[in-house]
């Protein structure tokens, strides 16, 4: 089982951070919608990019590729930083055509970019497209792993909850479904707006290997990626338990940034906790 | 036709290792001997269909030739987004299949009608739309869809349609407009898709109407050469005829090629075209497919 040591998880810490910067400096450039949201989930981001999927093989398109979906597309600011961290995006391109006319850089998760499997945000996709991926392995004798990474707000969306009975009944135990917790959605906090805790209980009845953590502790990831993978027989989840907005305190848990890109001076703040 | 459908896929998947079938619990009696044949390709889904298409699209982006099977509206419109975004924006390998075309399931009420799956399907792009006739057509289909990289809607009656055609097989390609029945001196042509085109025929037959007679197959996309030949045949026009609704079927499709055609310079004269169909309503009573159609006006 794979234990990190302290100064690799200070630099996990450190790659997730500066894919923040660069999403939040994304977002900045083009006044883009979902920054908070971003934030989240680079932790996960930088331990499945940095320690898990093989990049080499998503540059090559090889089919034996580890699979990524991100199912909350409208995040991607941070998904194609950390493409960039590892070299599939080129970071200067991704600057200078995000969002822009004319580009293919869309600011919502797309597939005509290198690297981004599926076209997202609109809730509730990628989860049943990740059980076909996952299905497609296993029929075919590959042994690639499909990681889908969805919102908690996204879970309101029946078609998830089709796709978690698929997957339970068909034991894709190479399917790891990621729960971005950070209990924020569009209009609100989660409990308040559509509750669906205890989440964790909801998926170990509908027969999924669970593993409940802080989605923002690197280490706490990678233990919980490894007791999963040391098991077999059910779909996974993790229920990351995450803050919106974390690393940057004016952001954390504040509803404006799900919409509002960082202003010049809020942007220049932010850089600075993050560095 | 559906039968003769499932079981010329059942031919192709004997070699053809990548086809699939996958159906959202629906298929008694029709798809158990590819389900006996081919357990390891073939899924039950349940009764879910957005996971269904999602799920379909994924399958395909591993190499897999999906094809989705389920009645009427529901491979259709239930999940038309997960065929919109998953399937045919990222030119998936996936086949649509729906069963019970127009007033096929009639006396389930509208619930269980599928007269605006065309429309629907045929506004999205990468989207082929299939429109087999009987089941000559159904089976030429199915060959053809088999060897098709990527997405495509094919809209199937139920059971027991009569065979329009006179040859026992058809070797179809995307875009084909077929000629069903043909007499020196008619000078109009009735063009039908779905399972409508056998009762068309028996009333062109029956009542010794003066119309040649087509089958379209493929409402999206269609062959403009051969449309620019049939107008140019017919100089007294052409009838459309579909068990769908009017706006956005099959006789749109043609009025909007003929359009095109027309301002390109393509059509010397504009042809008369009047379009049968369903006209922007639920049907309000119960009856089977022949009765239902009476009461909506399909008939030449």
């Amino acid at each position: 089982m794979k234990e990190l040591k302290s100064e690799r998880i200070d630099e996990l810490h450190a790659i997730a951070n500066r894919a923040r910067a660069l999403a939040l400096t994304l977002a900045h450039n083009v006044n883009e919608s979902h920054s908070a949201g971003a934030l989240s989930m680079a932790d996960i981001l930088a331990v499945l990019y940095s320690e898990y999927i093989d990049v080499e093989k998503v540059k090559a398109e090889s089919p034996e590729r580890d699979r990524f979906i991100l199912s909350k597309g409208h995040c991607c600011a941070s998904l194609y930083a950390m493409l960039a961290e590892v070299g599939i995006l080129d970071r200067d391109e991704l600057l200078k055509n995000f969002a822009q006319n004319g580009t293919h850089y869309y600011a919502h998760a797309t597939h005509t970019l290198p690297g981004v499997e599926l076209s997202t945000g609109s809730l509730g996709h990628g989860l049943p497209v990740a059980c076909g991926m996952a299905l497609g392995a296993k029929k075919s004798g590959k042994n690639f792993k499909v990681y889908c990474l969805v919102g908690d707000g996204e879970m309101d969306e029946g078609s998830n909850w089709e796709a978690i009975a698929f997957a339970a009944h068909h034991r894709l135990d190479n399917l790891y479904l990621i729960i971005d917790k950070n209990q924020m959605q569009a209009l609100g906090d989660t409990k308040d707006v559509l509750s669906l805790d205890p989440m964790a209980d909801k998926l170990r009845a509908f027969n999924w290997d669970v593993e409940e953590i802080d989605g923002n502790n690197i280490e706490a990831i990678v233990n919980a990626l490894e007791n999963l993978m040391n098991r077999s027989g059910k779909p996974k989840v993790i229920v990351a338990n995450t803050i919106k907005g974390k690393g940057v305190s004016f952001m954390e848990h504040n509803l404006k940034f799900h919409y509002s890109a960082p202003k010049d001076d809020e942007l220049k703040q932010a850089l600075e906790e993050l560095a | 036709m559906r039968t003769a459908f499932i079981n010329q896929l059942l031919e192709e998947a004997r070699h053809n290792e990548r086809v699939c079938l996958v159906v959202g619990d629906l298929g008694y009696h029709v798809v158990e001997p590819f389900a006996e044949e081919f357990p390891d390709r073939f899924i039950n889904a349940g009764i879910a269909e957005q996971n269904m298409a999602g799920m379909a699209a994924g399958l395909a982006m591993t190499g897999y030739n999906v094809y989705i099977y389920s009645i009427g509206s529901f491979p259709t419109l239930r999940c038309l987004e997960q065929i919109r975004n998953d399937i045919a924006y990222h030119k998936a390998n996936v086949k649509v299949v729906s069963v019970g075309a127009g007033y096929a399931y009639g006396s389930l009420g509208a619930t269980h009608q599928a007269t605006e799956d065309i429309g629907a399907l045929r506004t999205i792009p990468n989207m082929v739309v299939c429109t087999p006739g009987d089941p000559i057509e159904a089976r030429a289909i199915a060959t053809l869809s088999a060897n098709y990289e990527g997405p495509m809607y094919i809209r199937l009656g139920k059971a027991g349609e009569k065979i329009a055609h006179a040859e026992a097989k058809l070797d179809l390609k995307i875009g084909d407009i077929v000629p069903v029945m043909q007499k020196e001196g008619n000078a109009k042509a009735v063009m039908a898709c779905g399972n409508i085109l056998a009762s068309a025929k028996q009333q062109i037959e029956t009542e010794r109407l003066p119309y040649d007679l087509y089958s379209v197959p493929f409402v999206k996309p269609l062959n403009m050469k051969s449309l620019q030949d049939i107008v140019a045949r017919y100089p007294d026009g052409l009838i459309t005829i579909e068990e769908h609704q009017r706006s956005c079927g099959m006789g749109s499709a043609i009025v909007e090629q003929l359009n095109d055609l027309y301002a390109a310079g393509g059509v010397a004269n504009y042809p008369k075209v009047k379009c049968i169909a369903i006209p922007d309503e639920f049907v309000g009573v119960v009856g089977n497919q022949n009765y239902l159609r009476e009461v909506e006006g399909l008939k030449l």
